[in-house]
């Protein structure tokens, strides 16, 4: 038999289903192989017991004849959404210690599908990073390494943990959260597959907010079917989420027919920046190949206001964020730092002094200045006009066409500390994903090639409002045309 | 009318505006389910949505909009189809969000007036600016510790309506007078039980002063008053002081104000430059609240009548003066119990006995309406007993006096008492015959002209049947005997 913990995640339902395996067995492959690989740093918390008690529940079940859509499948959970009994942090040192008495309702709806947690994975703190950097608990190593050259790399962000742990093969898939890219940009520089679904696709009930009019859940796996599965698992309306929609959730495997013969296929014009690789470039354009070779169409599109889709995004995500993050005061969870003889204004300022790293508290100052008076039309409400303006881009766009086609990120993972420093070039980094979070609309990355370093590039799929379906079907051809079996090294040799 | 307040330099006038802050009577939250009772154990109705946990996302309570919405037609008013919940972001240990969710730039309810009714019988319409749903807070507790403070969310996220007027009000009479109305309206709509001592109801002030005919002048806001008293106080003080201020070549600031109920006298609480700059946003987790126009249209068909219309509607009917239909209606309850009494009776009696005997016994054993030991019913009953001359007037009032203090019907104590009205010519005529015959000096005196003596013998007559015998049956005997 091989690793278990090369299995994709089909693959293990379908030896699970024939009583190869135990989900014990997988699960118990996977703590090791999570114990074997601390360095990384993937999770904040490992949940060995609980997942074993959860696997030996599973088999049960299973034997039973109780099956859920994930049943026995171990998996890591970003550590943005709120486990109960299990330390919910949001990579914040503001949060450690901090145990819900609550379970989100996606981490719900996957633990009633019978998923088995691994454990919680490491961020960018709040979620607020393209590189895991930021992570209160320190940053994650990606598995991955340029050839001949031990530089650690950044696993992307904010679902660093996330992205590396499934790249790695210590978990078989994981949930991510994506604001602007957090779940596609760190996919990308990871060499696997992740979903954002469309705003209101996934209940954001107790997933601590960053955003919250851009914030979404979603999956993370190596291959388009096993996302489809998760996202089976994590999707649905939740009334305890106003902003969830009550809309069917289709059987998403069975839409993966693999047929696009006479889909549309948009390449915006606006994507090809200043700046983009050639590598990228070509790239894109391999993509392209692959779907016209299957039978789409493709269609020259514009989406005129894409320039103004990072500073829009840099404007509003903050101004939220700055209101959401205000709840953390050391008034009733989390840290407290109380001066002696101090007054409520100190315990305020030293808490979250304290608690807070350096680019949680830039974005709670930009987002407090853009939503000051005498700002806030100059900023925030002309950022609104700008997001409605996106939004009506791609509404026209899909007059014409199914689905379109991006790169993921403008490079490969980068170096730990080598952006760091430059702020503008970071957020550089979100340019081809944010269009897609002020608009609400579906974007998948998947893994299409390698750069000349040997690292994992991404391209990137957007749908239509609730047609991840296509979204997925249109990835699972490029899938297949890129044939992408690369694996970070490390990984191979544990496989061999 | 406007009432001016003389200075050194001529006269004032006040400009007064108000905010009234309502909680909605429901038993769940605005955005929560948590329960709403009133002097619930500290921290025992708090949900996770309330304290503000993370991931924790609110869901408007739709019987609360319904109650706004209600408010709002109450207050004839517009009700916006589609409104905004915005966050109002500031810092506070009873504010554990970070922010209060409330409406800004749309809210749920829009412009429209009220009529208020004076003590010298007139009347004036006050506009309503607006209505609007927010959360309210929870409380901190200074006292509870030497170096502590306490926190109770119990009143976390309870929904409040917050009615603000048009700058329309002159006098303190005229504040007292809205807000008396504006607690009759909801009161009469169930949509807040009004009690301002447990804080259900709450009313910022806004003060100017001005030479009649100029602009307005600079406003300040006194806070958080919760007795009809302390804010007629607190105005009186306030418009003195301003007046003093510009008199004496100063300027008022705009600020917030405290009003101390030792001293009678506001003070400062916030100026100008401190104020919060709110950073007021749409609620990015909460969708525009938009109501369908048949929702609304069916929440006014099911109105109940309002104290306006129950006002002119009573002068109409009942031909009672504008003063007693407004001291009637008022008061839901007062206003039920009259028409208890008067449905089928004579109103002006029905309203005499429920005004001035009732009320008036209420008022000295310092009793409520609902608390009368007097059952609509009953008073009714006595009411009957002089309408069809069972008993008069006179009589009436010592059986009024037996039934306060004992609770028993007029009829019960009448009839034991033998307090009929004696109505029999023969029996009455009896009476006069035997009262003539025992003063014949007196009918002497009257046949030669002394005619003040007739009250003489009515008295007379009266005494020997015990106040029963019907008087103007004596009037007619005794007039026809001695002429």
């Amino acid at each position: 038999m091989s690793d278990l913990t090369n299995l994709t995640i089909t693959e293990a339902l379908d030896s699970l289903k024939k009583k190869e395996i135990t989900s014990v067995e997988l699960t118990e492959a996977h703590i090791q192989a999570m114990e074997q690989n601390r360095h990384l740093n993937a999770y904040i918390v490992e949940t060995p017991e609980l997942a074993l008690d959860q696997a030996r529940a599973s088999d049960a079940r299973r034997s039973g004849g109780d099956v859920g859509v994930i049943e026995g499948i171990p998996m890591g959970m970003k550590d943005l959404y709120c486990t109960a009994g299990v330390q919910t942090t949001a990579a914040s040192k503001i949060l450690e210690g901090f145990k819900p008495e609550y379970e989100s309702t996606v981490s719900k709806n996957m633990l009633d599908e019978g998923m088995v947690m691994l454990g919680k994975l490491n961020l960018d703190e709040f979620a607020m990073g393209s590189s895991n950097e930021t992570s209160g608990f320190g940053g994650v190593q990606n598995p991955w390494k340029r050839k001949g050259d031990d530089t650690v790399l950044v696993p992307g962000g904010s679902s660093g943990g996330s992205s590396a742990a499934v790249a790695a093969r210590i978990a078989m898939g994981a949930t991510g959260t994506d604001t602007g890219g957090s779940i596609r940009q760190p996919a990308a520089f990871t060499g696997i597959c992740g979903i954002k679904p469309t705003y209101g696709r996934c209940s954001r009930w107790g997933i601590v907010a960053f955003a919250s009019s851009l914030d979404q859940a979603g999956p993370m796996a190596r291959t388009v079917e096993d996302c489809a599965v998760m996202l089976q698992a994590m999707a649905g309306y939740d009334a305890k989420d106003s902003t969830s929609v009550n809309c069917e959730v289709p059987d998403y495997r069975s839409l993966l027919t693999g047929d696009i013969r006479g889909m549309k296929v948009g390449i915006p014009k606006e994507y090809r920046i200043d700046g983009i690789s050639d590598e990228i470039s070509k790239l894109w354009d391999d993509g392209i190949a692959w779907l016209k070779d299957a039978g789409a169409e493709i269609v020259d599109i514009s989406l005129p206001h894409t320039k103004y889709a990072l500073p829009a995004y840099y404007i509003i995500a903050p101004a939220e964020a700055s209101s959401n993050l205000a709840r953390y005061d050391g008034v009733r969870y989390g840290l407290r730092v109380a001066p002696e003889g101090g007054n409520l204004i100190d315990m305020y300022e030293a808490t979250r002094a304290a608690g807070f790293g350096d680019e949680v508290k830039r974005r709670i100052m930009i987002g407090t200045y853009v939503l000051s008076a005498g700002f806030y039309d100059a900023y925030y409400n002309k950022a609104r006009k700008l997001r409605k303006l996106i939004w009506q881009d791609f509404d026209n766009a899909y007059k014409d066409v199914n689905v379109i086609l991006t790169p993921t990120a403008p490079s490969a993972a980068f170096g730990v500390g080598e952006k760091s420093d430059d702020q503008i070039a970071m957020y550089l980094n979100d340019v081809f994903t944010v269009t897609t979070n002020l608009a609400g609309l579906p974007g998948m990355s998947i893994p299409a090639g390698l750069d000349a370093n040997g690292l994992p590039l991404g391209l990137q799929l957007i749908g239509r409002p609730f047609d991840e379906g296509t979204v997925m079907n249109v990835a699972k051809v490029m899938e297949k045309a890129a044939n992408f079996t690369a694996m970070p090294e490390m990984a191979q040799k544990k496989a061999a | 009318m406007a009432e001016l307040i003389k200075g050194e330099t001529g006269a004032w006038e006040v400009v007064l505006g108000l905010e009234i802050h309502c909680q909605v009577t429901s038993n769940a939250k605005l955005f929560s389910g948590a329960a709403t009772e009133f002097g619930a154990a500290p921290n025992s109705q708090v949900s996770f949505v309330d304290a503000a946990m993370p991931g924790m996302l609110p869901v408007i309570n739709e019987y609360c909009v319904e109650q706004a919405v209600r408010t709002g037609l109450g207050l004839n008013a517009k009700i916006n189809l589609t409104s905004v919940f915005e966050r109002k972001n500031y810092f506070y240990a009873d504010l554990p969000q970070g922010y209060q969710i409330s409406q800004q730039e749309i809210p749920v309810v829009g412009e429209g007036e009220i009529e208020i009714d004076l003590a010298d019988g007139s009347t004036k319409m006050i506009g309503i600016e607006r209505l609007h749903l927010e959360q309210d807070a929870g409380k901190s507790l200074h006292d509870q510790h030497p170096s502590k403070s306490f926190v109770d969310l119990n009143r976390s996220g309870t929904a409040l309506m917050e009615i603000v007027s048009k700058p329309d009000m002159r006098s303190s009479e005229e504040v007292v007078a809205y807000v008396n109305k504006i607690r009759a309206i909801v009161r009469y709509l169930g949509t807040c039980d009004g009690n301002m001592d447990e804080g259900s109801m709450r009313a910022d002030v806004n003060v100017s002063v001005r030479k009649p005919g100029d602009e307005l002048g600079t406003r300040c806001e006194i806070k958080n008053m919760n007795s009809v008293r302390f804010i007629q106080q607190a105005i009186e003080y306030e418009a003195r002081r301003q007046i003093e201020i510009i008199e004496n070549g100063g300027k008022v600031d705009q600020e917030t104000r405290l009003f101390d109920t030792s001293t009678g006298e506001t003070r400062t609480m916030r100026s100008k430059e401190d104020a919060h700059d709110y950073r007021y946003f749409p609620d990015p987790d909460l969708l525009p609240l938009v109501l369908d126009q048949k929702w609304v249209d069916n929440i006014n068909d099911n109105l109940p009548e309002l104290p306006d219309a129950k006002k002119h509607r009573f002068i109409g009917d009942f031909g009672m003066s504008h003063y007693d239909a407004s001291v009637l209606v008022a008061d839901k309850p007062r206003a039920e119990y009259f028409e208890q009494v008067v449905e089928g009776r004579n109103p002006k009696l029905a309203v005499t006995w429920v005004t001035t005997e009732l009320m008036g016994a209420l008022n000295k054993a310092d009793k409520d309406i609902s608390e009368s030991p007097v059952s609509a019913k009953q008073l009714g009953g006595l009411v009957s007993l002089i309408e069809d001359d069972t008993i008069s007037g006179r009589i009436a009032k010592d059986v009024f006096a037996e039934m306060f203090e004992t609770g028993k019907d007029a009829d019960t104590i009448v009839e034991k008492k033998g307090l009929k009205q004696v109505t029999d010519t023969g029996a009455i005529e009896a009476i006069v015959d035997e009262v003539l015959k025992e003063n014949p000096d007196m009918v002497e005196q009257y046949k030669s002209g002394k005619d003040k003596l007739f009250g003489f013998f009515v008295g007379q007559v009266m005494k020997k049947s015990q106040g029963k015998a019907n008087p103007a049956m004596v009037n007619q005997l005794l007039k026809s005997k001695l002429s």
